[in-house]
């Protein structure tokens, strides 16, 4: 069902803040119709890596280069946000909203609305003020404005980050119905199981590198990086020595071979 | 001490009879008033989301100035707004002076700052919480502003009713412009400050009344929307 090309190529991306580089020269493809995901600790920069594709940041240099959609068209993207922010209104509504600012006439807004609320099961929940569900429902309600944006391309920051096993559960449901109609999936996430179940590749970034992108079995397999290696045994990898990480001692001075 | 009782029950008498004096006074107030907060919200609330939500070079100085001007003094504004107006004055032609569309002028100036401040504060957190998801969904500045101004409408709607309460309660600025003309331009409380010093205690008291009702009731209808939008909307 791949849609398109590749949608996304980065190259060489880096991004400063406070006069620190937080994403280093990071270069990689986003192929089309993949499930790409995101691992690394807190603080590797897979969320600013991700604001960066989208559009919300403006990198420092390098290149984010969007490809041709589907009959020559720009590349729709979308974004779900690891805290689901809802308009003041009610959860029909916070669809609705979504589809104006796509240009969707208003009068088919309501059903339209109404048809992807249905998708994630919230249908009876549509003239509920949005800021009153419960935060799984939310998370629910953000990926259905997402969805009914038909997007290209849906950026997914840590979605589950702070939901229940069975919200979880009800999140990557819809994240595969929504990669199975051909939405290229890139998503952040600290569980690996999760990335096991969804994911089609792996970008494995640490502290602001990408250490090593590959086939989501090749990774969890047999990762080529020591650190990929040790994240993935499930391992801390702040709990190690920093001179074991880095021979060198510093940030700055890893050893090329293993970037 | 039986005559203050005595000044209380007139002015009952006065207001549970509709007297006819304190009711033109009361319409006035109410005229001028609800016209100048109008206004004022049409511009204030705009600017107050243009500076909420826009960066720009010198926005700090310009939400100092803006929060400053919401203490300008009403007597200062009377002043400014008598100048103008006067004959000699910028807009004198138009012998706007002493009329109540100065009351009006002079009122608007006074609380455009209130409903602007506190509108840039409402605005300024609500786009901090929404500025990432509306930046994604790719929205125009004009539908940002539309969208800062409706999601906050429970609060701004408060901002609106504390710039009524300072409309209605000042004396300064319409004494000035308006001059307090019986039946053109004599408001509540140009009329209390005017009746105490003649003695007529019964019609100030019974204004008096009338005001602190009224602030009592533009203050609870701000509580009870407040809880409305917290238990309702979850805003």
């Amino acid at each position: 069902m791949t849609k398109r090309n590749v949608p996304l190529q980065v190259k060489n991306l880096c991004f400063d803040a406070r006069g620190i580089r937080l994403i280093k020269d990071v270069s990689f493809d986003l192929t089309a119709g993949s499930r790409l995901m995101v691992l690394g600790a807190n603080g590797a920069g897979k969320s600013l890596l991700m604001r960066l594709c989208h559009g919300l940041l403006v990198p420092h240099s390098g290149t984010v280069q969007w490809g041709e959609g589907q009959e020559g068209k720009m590349i729709q993207q979308a974004m779900v946000f690891q805290r689901p922010v809802m308009l003041r209104r009610t959860a029909l509504a916070n669809i609705a909203y979504g589809l104006k600012c796509k240009g969707v006439a208003r009068r088919s807004r309501r059903d339209i609305a109404f048809d992807f609320l249905s998708r994630v099961g919230l249908a009876r929940l549509a003239n509920h003020p949005a800021r009153l569900l419960s935060f799984g429902e939310q998370q629910r309600l953000a990926l259905a404005r997402a969805w009914a944006m038909e997007p290209d391309v849906l950026f997914m920051d840590e979605p589950t980050a702070s939901l229940d096993p069975s919200a979880t559960h009800a999140i990557e449901e819809i994240t595969r119905l929504i990669a199975e109609e051909g939405t290229t999936i890139m998503m952040s996430t600290h569980d690996l199981g999760q990335a096991k179940r969804l994911g089609s590749d792996v970008l494995f970034l640490h502290r602001g590198r990408v250490l090593e992108q590959a086939g989501v079995q090749d990774f969890f397999q047999q990762p080529k990086n020591d650190l990929a290696q040790a994240f993935v045994r499930g391992e801390l990898l702040w709990w190690k020595k920093k001179k074991d990480l880095y021979p060198g001692g510093g940030i700055e001075q890893i050893p090329s071979d293993r970037i | 001490m039986a005559e203050f009782w005595a000044a209380f029950a007139a002015a009952f008498d006065l207001i549970y009879g509709a007297d006819d004096n304190l009711v033109g006074i009361v319409l006035l107030s109410l005229r001028v008033s609800l016209t100048a907060v109008l206004i004022a919200a049409l511009i204030g609330l705009p600017l107050g989301a243009l500076v909420g939500f826009l960066s720009f070079p010198g926005k700090k100085a310009c939400v100092v100035v803006l929060n400053a001007l919401m203490g300008l003094a009403p007597v200062v504004v009377g002043l400014l707004v008598y100048l103008a107006l006067s004959r000699a004055g910028p807009l004198g032609v138009f012998g706007l002076l002493f009329t109540p569309m100065a009351m009006i002028i002079a009122q608007v100036i006074l609380i455009t700052p209130i409903i602007a401040a506190l509108t840039r504060q409402v605005v300024e957190d609500l786009w901090g919480e929404y500025r990432e998801q509306l930046t994604s969904l790719q929205c125009s500045t004009g539908q940002v502003v539309l969208t800062l101004l409706w999601d906050g409408r429970f609060s701004l709607f408060t901002a609106v009713l504390a710039g009524f309460g300072r409309a209605s309660a000042e004396v300064g600025a319409v004494m000035i412009v308006g001059g307090n003309i019986d039946h053109v331009t004599r408001v509540m409380t140009t009329a209390i400050a005017l009746e105490v010093s003649k003695g007529d205690l019964a019609l100030a008291l019974g204004l008096g009344i009338v005001l602190l009702t009224l602030s009592l009731g533009v203050n609870a209808i701000a509580y009870v929307l407040g809880e409305f939008a917290r238990k309702r909307m979850g805003a």
